[in-house]
């Protein structure tokens, strides 16, 4: 059991490095900037005095490093720094505060698209899976080359044309769905799933076609093992052989596929936000990187990658825990 | 034991296609066999015969990218071209099953040994859990695997190749089937394992009196293995016969040169007297990045013009001695002298002069040839390189060296090494070492990959060049069916350090070094019976 | 009944009447659950979705044709090496090819196509179509045709220079990391770790929020954002090589590293790089539409595929689809491009065994 902790261990503390260097990419990208944020704060009228004060105020005399490890302390307790654009950001119309925490703009948003990718994410992954197993099953037929000229199809279309597409016929032609996704806190939670039904099933068409295509090729990729061989000549009937024989050793492969897609989900949820007009953190990013309202964009990138991260690290774990040669050291 | 003439398996006229991607093409071309009740059958051919497609297709079972075209097969009754994939399941794992080659692959890595053991018995509901278990290791026992009662609950990955292989064949007696296919059963494993896994395979098969297909290339195991043999060429048959018969007196020309490969023998070159020697390894230690050492004070000289033949099984560390030669791998301690001169032991540190005397054959002539440079590109870059030779020259020279390693220059010139065949290749390999103009060339295991008569071939070849280059040879192998053909002294190996070194008389003679001993009492011979013999004797020394 | 729904029913009868005859067991099937289908359509009166089944076939049967005589038509031209090759290629292929070739076309020539200048205002904003303009105008009334025909050397032009720098960086690296091997190896591979553990969108805004939005910065950040992806597969691929006993046999000979890289290793790891190079460039094709589309492309007035939607996306409110066509020029690019991948990288991996 020791190697396998080890390894595990191993893997997180690599994992952690990782969200470290990350970090430091997301803050020194900033401070490679020409001029600095007061310079950019006081872009009219500024005078030197009233520059060296404003540095002064937010301590950015001194050495990056060190402002390095604030942000980054500040960051672990949920404290990302205010907004420098004046609140554009609010939802609740144009508010004229000045500096407004970026958790407090963010942390509302993030719910609604963790919102958005879980609903995608709980419809597409069992699809995906069955679906994919099946064309492995039924591979080199007629079924399998359909499958692969419309998952290649989805999979070539940007997000916003089926989008639209969907919004076009789905919403504007017939009227099933509403064009638009604003949710507002007091809808129930099955007015919610409605509203949110058309990006959620543009997320889905895209991630459907990818995950099928990875389950397919994991799938083939293990029915080509000589012990899948061996358990057929051994009279075993192909369902049994799919569950006893190349489900156990498909974990690895079958959740990698999964987490990938899951990343996936997480950024892609910002095109369809912005043409579902859907409130999450997507759009504040996009608008934020129009304004240049960095400490916003560092947030926004800090979550989504952390996030993005945090999948493929469950995903190695799992397979780690899932591998027999692992479990069962010699 | 073929005393009941009931024919369980009679096949007819069998014609299997293969798909290369863009065609079928005929891979077996009309073959006929037939099986008694009991009987084993030996199938015997160079690679492509067809020998493993017909043993799976022997059950019916046809692989991926195969397909039967033509032909009966007949198992005990049931027409398998024509059954269903039903009725097939119900006999396989029951009435015939398989032992494949790879015994590691071919155990689920999910499952313990014992659950894939039961796994047949039970589905075809012939025994319950239980009983099977017990079965199992009633089977461990008689196959006689170290720690019968335990070792069926480990994982394949904790178990050894030879014990997996073993645990394989219990597997496919779990039923008690009237037929088993081996595939290469005991080709991947080392020959002082490979031995103890013949005896016990063929134990078991004669205990059960099951009838089995044995499929090999090595005719010496066929002959320990099989009450008939069948020979098989480019998927057509050759001739079959009982065989004692069969190995006393073939009858085709064919036949009898696979017999005939292993005759072959040359004169022992005597040491030179009083003559230094043209290189010499004074104790070297070896490990590769930091780990524990593979090579450990191993020292031995080799003279002019003669072929020192190291041997040893894999990991005793022939392999990284010719690192250590070549300078791939500086040894931690000791030196290596060329011709009086001590070696840099970094390749890199070597000079041009020092680099072109040592020269290397491989053992996969596939990956020892680019596969997108020409024959006359990669015989030629040496020459260049070294010697100099540039456009008209360098063409001559390159004709000049085809010539010498019996190729046609105008035919293979042009060609890519995919366009030439397993022999030809390796002759281009040899070809490429002559182009640097070498006094010493080191060959790892260069006909291991080979059919036996390809082999011999190129055994010949390089004695006759060596005769007229007066080149000296360093000869890795594990087969001392070569060393007994090629070698003048001999250094065999294990765990890294040397443990007998002498001329290739005095090591076939004894007394022996245990080790060698072992080795040598592991050479499958030709004798039918001789599997019996030498178990019957270790089993008397070690009782 | 109109044409289309004839088309339609033809063709599925057709195509049952083949799949009896030929005795294709899976054909049959798929054609009865088309024929049940129509038929439910057809009780239930939604003719519209039967006329798009229907145009869609047509669609299909003619491209259909047309990617056969495309195919036989390179067949011909082509030297007989390549022509050999192109023989092997499916129909999906060949169509891709001909799609590759028309935006190739339309790309360099675009200028002497477009009835209209790039930044040529003729019209009201949103103008219906007519005449002189065959798609109507766009917000500010540019003509949306020679825009569309503009954007395919903007957009594809900027894609391919991305694709490109992408790969120039990250297929040097993989060979220097793959022949050097040790410590440089290893801190390749860290930094493409790091790199690739940023979602390439995500990535990709960070960066034009810092530069700005601006041609180059799109090329820089693809650049660095891919050249990862294709530092990992080279580096594989080459690392595979650079085992092989050839490049041992070459190194023992005394070889320089450029000796290596040139004569040993290129020739074989150019078919799957190619293969990488069109898979790549639909993934950066896709990046970059997705960035336009949010208006962080090409910026105006270039005519840029992602930022013609966007900015004409009101008119789908009133159900007119001239602004998907942009969007539909992108998804036809990239699926033509993977169609070609899927063949020569079946090709590859079959000449192999």
């Amino acid at each position: 059991m020791d190697g396998l902790a080890f390894l595990i261990i191993k893997r997180l503390f690599y994992g952690l490095l990782t969200l470290l260097a990350l970090s430091v990419i997301i803050f020194f990208m900033v401070e490679l900037l020409p001029g600095d944020t007061a310079t950019s704060l006081l872009a009219m009228g500024k005078t030197e005095e009233t520059l060296a004060a404003m540095r002064e105020q937010m301590g950015l005399d001194r050495p990056a490093v060190v402002r390095y490890f604030e942000w980054l302390g500040g960051v672990v307790q949920g404290d990302f720094g205010n907004s420098m654009v004046r609140g554009v950001h609010t939802s609740k119309g144009v508010s004229d505060m000045a500096n407004v925490s970026v958790i407090s703009i963010i942390s509302e948003r993030f719910m609604n698209t963790l919102f958005l990718a879980t609903y995608a994410a709980v419809i597409a992954v069992p699809i995906a899976i069955t679906l994919g197993v099946l064309i492995a099953l039924l591979r080199n037929s007629v079924y399998d080359r359909i499958a692969n000229v419309l998952t290649l199809t989805s999979i070539s279309s940007p997000e916003f044309f089926l989008a639209y597409i969907l919004i076009l016929y789905l919403a504007l032609k017939t009227g099933l769905f509403p064009a638009i996704s604003t949710i507002k806190d007091d809808m129930t939670f099955f007015e919610s799933l409605e509203r949110t039904f058309l990006p959620a099933l543009t997320l889905v068409l895209v991630c459907i076609a990818h995950m099928m295509r990875m389950t397919r090729a994991a799938i083939i990729n293990l029915l080509a093992s000589p012990y899948i061989e061996m358990a057929q000549m051994k009279g075993i009937p192909p369902w049994k052989v799919i569950v006893r024989h190349a489900l156990p050793n498909a974990w690895a492969p079958i959740i990698n596929v999964v987490a990938l897609n899951l990343a996936y989900l997480i950024t892609g949820v910002v095109l369809v936000e912005i043409v579902f007009v859907y409130p999450g953190i997507g759009q504040i990013l996009v608008d934020a990187v129009t304004l240049r309202d960095f400490p916003v964009v560092q947030a926004c990138c800090l979550i989504f990658a952390t996030t993005f991260i945090l999948l493929n690290l469950i995903a190695d774990v799992v397979a780690i825990v899932t591998n027999p040669r692992l479990r069962h050291p010699k | 034991m073929s005393s009941e003439n009931e024919i369980i398996l009679d096949i007819k006229g069998l014609k299997i296609d293969g798909f290369t991607g863009e065609q079928w093409l005929p891979i077996v071309k009309g073959v006929n066999l037939q099986l008694n009740k009991g009987e084993v059958l030996g199938l015997i051919g160079e690679s492509g015969a067809g020998k493993s497609t017909i043993g799976a297709a022997s059950m019916g079972f046809s692989r991926d990218g195969t397909r039967v075209s033509g032909g009966t097969i007949n198992f005990m009754g049931t027409e398998l071209t024509t059954a269903s994939e039903s009725q097939k399941r119900k006999l396989w794992g029951a009435k015939i099953a398989y032992v494949a080659q790879s015994a590691a692959a071919s155990f689920n890595p999910a499952h313990k040994i014992i659950d894939q053991h039961t796994e047949a018995p039970t589905h075809h509901n012939l025994f319950s859990k239980s009983d099977s278990e017990s079965d199992a290791v009633d089977l461990y026992n008689r196959l006689k695997l170290p720690d019968p009662d335990q070792i069926g609950f480990r994982y394949p990955h904790q178990v050894s190749g030879g014990q997996l292989q073993r645990a394989m064949t219990a597997m496919a007696m779990s039923c008690r089937p009237d037929l088993i296919i081996f595939d290469e059963p005991t080709t991947a494993l080392d020959v002082t394992t490979q031995i103890e896994v013949l005896a016990s395979i063929r134990d078991i098969v004669d205990q059960f009196g099951t009838a089995a297909i044995y499929i090999t290339h090595d005719l010496a195991v066929v002959a320990q293995m099989a009450d008939k043999i069948k020979v098989l060429l480019k998927g057509e048959e050759v001739e079959e016969a009982p065989t004692e018969r069969m190995m006393k007196s073939p009858k085709e020309e064919y036949t009898k040169s696979l017999w005939a490969v292993r005759s072959h023998q040359r004169k022992q070159k005597t040491r030179p007297e009083n003559s230094d020697a043209f290189l010499s390894i004074n104790s070297i230690d070896a490990s590769y990045s930091n780990g524990p050492k593979v090579l450990d004070a191993v020292s031995f000289d080799i003279y002019k013009g003669t072929t020192v033949a190291v041997v040893g099984e894999s990991g005793s560390g022939k392999s990284t001695a010719a690192r250590c030669i070549t300078g791939l791998l500086p040894p931690s301690t000791g030196k290596i002298l060329l011709d009086g001169k001590e070696l840099p032991s970094n390749f890199r540190d070597r000079s041009k002069d020092q680099l072109r005397q040592t020269q290397m054959i491989y053992q996969m002539a596939d990956t020892a040839l680019n596969p997108k440079v020409k024959v006359k590109e990669i015989i030629g870059r040496p020459a260049e390189f070294y010697e100099g030779f540039i456009g008209k020259d360098l063409d001559n020279r390159v004709d000049e060296l085809l010539e010498l390693i019996e190729m046609d220059p105008g035919e293979y010139r042009d060609r890519l090494p995919p366009e030439l065949s397993g022999g030809q290749k390796q002759r281009i390999g040899i070809a490429r070492a002559l182009a640097a103009n070498p006094s010493f060339i080191i060959c790892d295991e260069i006909t291991s990959a080979l059919d036996q008569l390809v082999a011999e071939g190129i055994l010949k070849l390089l004695d006759r060049l060596q005769n007229e280059l007066d080149l000296t040879y360093m000869f890795i192998t594990h087969d001392l069916a070569t060393v007994r053909a090629i070698a003048d002294e001999v250094v065999v190996m294990q765990n890294g350090k040397v443990v007998e070194q002498g001329p290739k008389t005095e090591m076939f003679t004894p007394p022996h070094h245990p080790y060698t001993d072992l080795l040598l009492s592991s050479i499958v011979e030709m004798d039918p019976n001789w599997l019996t013999t030498v178990i019957e004797k270790r089993e008397g020394t070690s009782s | 009944m109109s044409i289309h729904e004839i088309v339609l029913a033809l063709s599925l009868v057709g195509f049952f009447g083949y799949a009896l005859v030929s005795k294709k067991r899976d054909f049959v099937w798929i054609s009865s659950i088309g024929i049940l289908l129509t038929l439910w359509l057809k009780f239930l009166g939604w003719t519209g979705t039967l006329q798009f089944f229907g145009i869609l076939i047509e669609v299909i049967i003619v491209s259909a044709i047309l990617s056969y005589l495309y195919r036989s038509f390179l067949i011909l031209v082509l030297p007989e090496k390549l022509s050999k090759e192109v023989s092997t290629a499916p129909l999906t292929a060949a169509f891709g090819l001909l799609m590759i070739t028309i935006y190739a076309f339309v790309g360099i020539f675009g200028p002497a196509l477009a009835p209209y200048g790039e930044a040529e205002v003729i019209a009201d904003a949103f103008a219906f179509r007519n005449e002189e303009m065959l798609l109507g105008a766009d917000q500010i009334g540019r003509d949306f045709f020679s825009r569309l025909i503009y954007g395919t050397r903007n957009t594809v032009g900027l894609a391919l220079a991305a694709t490109l720098a992408a790969f120039v960086v990250g297929t040097i690296g993989g060979l220097l990391a793959a022949t050097q091997g040790g410590r440089l190896d290893q801190i390749m591979g860290r930094i493409a770790d790091v790199i690739m553990s940023i979602p390439s969108l995500i990535f990709a805004l960070l960066l034009l929020s810092i530069l700005g939005p601006k041609w180059w910065v799109l090329i820089i950040a693809v650049g660095i954002i891919y050249a990862p992806r294709v530092f990992r597969l080279t580096r594989a691929v080459a690392g595979n090589i650079v085992v092989m006993d050839y490049i041992e046999a070459a190194k023992l000979r005394g070889e320089k590293n450029s000796y290596l890289i040139r004569k040993e290793i290129l020739p074989n790891v150019t078919a799957p790089l190619v293969a990488e190079f069109g898979l790549e460039f639909c993934f950066v094709f896709l990046l970059i539409a997705g960035l336009s589309f949010l208006g962080l492309g090409l910026q105006p007035p270039t005519a840029d595929w992602g930022s013609m939607v966007r900015e004409n996306a009101t008119l789908i409110t009133y159900q007119d689809s001239t602004p998907l066509i942009p969007a539909a020029a992108i998804a036809l690019l990239t699926i033509s491009v993977n169609f070609v991948v899927d063949w020569v990288l079946f090709r590859s991996s079959g000449l192999k065994e």
